[in-house]
């Protein structure tokens, strides 16, 4: 039997869960699971589909994971959890091929391969790990709700540009130019650059206009 | 205060002019005089709106940029402006102008300014604009129009004046009321590509046909690439490089099967060739440092263009040998990093 873990179990507060939506969003942030979020963001249904196929792998297994924490071998744990991970890979497989064929067409190999999505080992590795099942779940939710916020936010303004649609509903008249680049691989990587080069200014400045504050205070003091 | 000595002792080289930045890229604005010169009395006052929107639209682009950036703005280098005129000289004389201005932000934001500015963009951004272009709006970057139309000076080309975000008018009609002899809206290139037939080498020379805004005049483009060589302000070994390798693998195929590909004049003279070896590939910033280096790049560039139009899909491949030269060219350099003198290996061997 394994000795218990050292402590470093997080207490459950309103962080545990936003964390994952913006300070540490996976995808504007920590740059993980780029596969996915460049290969399938090429409609809002797709993206949301996708978003919420990996948060459901990734709070099952992380609940999963955290339950067993103290049984699982040091030693083989990442093919541990790579194990649990295929099992609801699985099972969300089949549920999207019984649910609608087309999606299941349209998101191809992405699915199976969200097995290998680093957020969900990452999450098992880093969080689930070292902590109580209710701090897990809420964790790993807020971490698929962030992914899946990050893929609609791409999927979004692909579509609209794209097709100039939005669901499949067109939102312009008959006369608007589709961009077509932005449905096409380049316009992955075009619409992911511009969240990220928006995120990044957005941070930036927060942070000067934080030491400004903190200088103001200082000299007025 | 001191005076500073008598006589002033100094090694090599003695520069009596030290030539600024925006002094080079003023003479690089005098030398397209020709070309739009040319090319608006081709193609009539929707190159000119082309020209004004492009240019317009890449300053302000840097002007925006450095705002948001907080820091002193950079549009007076000229730089920015060269740009504009060689993004306009590369679209389609009847491009919609939003398009045109998509194509400026995109260029100059995106290949620019998101790398630093100028000295730092590793590829050419007119034609980062140009390659998005092509990419987001296929049909109206592959939509020409005769030169010489009737009454060009009074109107516009009907797709010229689409309103934003809109799909550009449909030409066939306006060109059927102009189009002396059944015109196919077919540049040399597609032509040679789709059907065989050859356009007169006389023709191309002097611009007698349709094609880009700025590409159809090899004579007004040698005007401004000798002016440029002759103040020394462009390095002559690149297009030497980029014509004589085209020319090179263009009689290679050429010799190998006359009737299935066209003759090394046609392949020099046609299309965005001369235009893309003059002003494109000779872009100070994204070109090879080195002399050696230069010459393999042009070569790289001649090349790919000539495969890319006998083997590719499109009729057209100077914008992506360009593109693809440019991307090269930091490695190009390394590895034609010169001796340095009493070192046995090369110097700049990474």
């Amino acid at each position: 039997m394994m000795a218990p873990l050292p402590n470093q179990e997080e207490e459950l507060t309103p962080g545990t869960f936003l964390r994952g939506l913006w300070e540490e969003n996976p995808v504007f942030v920590m740059l993980l699971g780029m596969c996915p979020v460049l290969a399938v963001t090429n409609s809002t249904l797709n993206a949301l589909a996708m978003g919420l196929a990996t948060t459901f792998v990734l709070v099952c297994s992380s609940a999963l994971v955290s339950l067993l924490r103290h049984l699982i071998p040091k030693q083989v744990r990442i093919a541990t959890y790579i194990v649990i991970i295929a099992t609801f890979v699985t099972i969300v497989d089949h549920v999207i091929q019984a649910i609608s064929l087309d999606l299941y067409n349209a998101l191809g190999a992405f699915i199976q391969l969200i097995v290998a999505n680093c957020i969900i080992l990452g999450r098992a590795e880093a969080y689930a790990a070292k902590n109580r099942l209710a701090t897990t779940l809420v964790n790993s939710l807020g971490m698929g709700a962030g992914f899946t916020i990050a893929l609609l936010s791409l999927g979004t303004v692909r579509e609209i540009l794209g097709s100039g649609t939005l669901l499949g509903y067109p939102l312009f008249g008959e006369h608007f130019q589709t961009w077509v680049v932005m449905i096409l691989p380049p316009g992955g990587f075009f619409v992911l650059g511009a969240w990220l080069l928006l995120f990044s200014w957005l941070q930036q400045r927060r942070a000067r206009r934080i030491t400004e504050g903190e200088e103001i205070r200082v000299r007025g003091s | 205060m001191s005076d500073g000595p008598l006589v002033e002792i100094r090694t090599s080289p003695h520069v009596r002019q030290t030539p600024s930045v925006d002094q080079i890229m003023r003479n690089v604005v005098y030398a397209l005089v020709p070309v739009c010169v040319f090319s608006v009395w081709a193609f009539g006052i929707s190159v000119l709106a082309l020209l004004l929107v492009t240019t317009l639209a890449c300053v302000l682009t840097e002007q925006l940029f450095c705002l948001a950036a907080g820091k002193p703005t950079t549009v007076r280098d000229w730089s920015v402006v060269i740009t504009g005129i060689l993004l306009a000289l590369t679209l389609p004389p009847g491009f919609p102008l939003w398009m045109a201005a998509v194509a400026s932000f995109v260029g100059v934001g995106l290949g620019k300014l998101l790398f630093g500015g100028l000295g730092q963009n590793v590829l050419n951004p007119a034609l980062v604009g140009r390659a998005f272009v092509q990419a987001a709006f296929p049909v109206a970057i592959t939509t020409w129009t005769p030169p010489f139309a009737e009454g060009r000076f009074t109107e516009f080309i009907p797709s010229t004046l689409t309103l934003p975000f809109l799909q550009p008018a449909d030409v066939s009609g306006w060109l059927q009321l102009r189009a002396v002899d059944g015109f196919t809206g077919a540049t040399p290139l597609a032509l040679m590509k789709f059907e065989h037939v050859a356009t007169p080498a006389m023709d191309l020379f002097t611009g007698m046909v349709a094609g880009s805004a700025g590409e159809t005049s090899t004579v007004a483009i040698l005007l401004g690439g000798a002016y440029l060589v002759a103040r020394r302000m462009m390095d002559w070994r690149i297009p030497t490089a980029v014509l004589a390798s085209a020319a090179l693998t263009g009689s290679l195929f050429w010799w190998l099967d006359p009737g299935q590909y066209p003759d090394p004049l046609f392949i020099l003279l046609s299309g965005g060739l001369m235009l893309g070896a003059v002003f494109m590939a000779s872009d100070m910033v994204a070109s090879p440092v080195t002399p050696l280096g230069v010459w393999v790049y042009g070569g790289l560039i001649g090349f790919v263009t000539v495969v890319i139009r006998l083997f590719g899909g499109l009729p057209e491949g100077v914008m992506y040998a360009i593109l693809l030269g440019n991307a090269a060219s930091p490695l190009i350099s390394g590895w034609t990093q010169p001796r340095v003198f009493g070192q046995r290996s090369r110097g700049g061997r990474r």
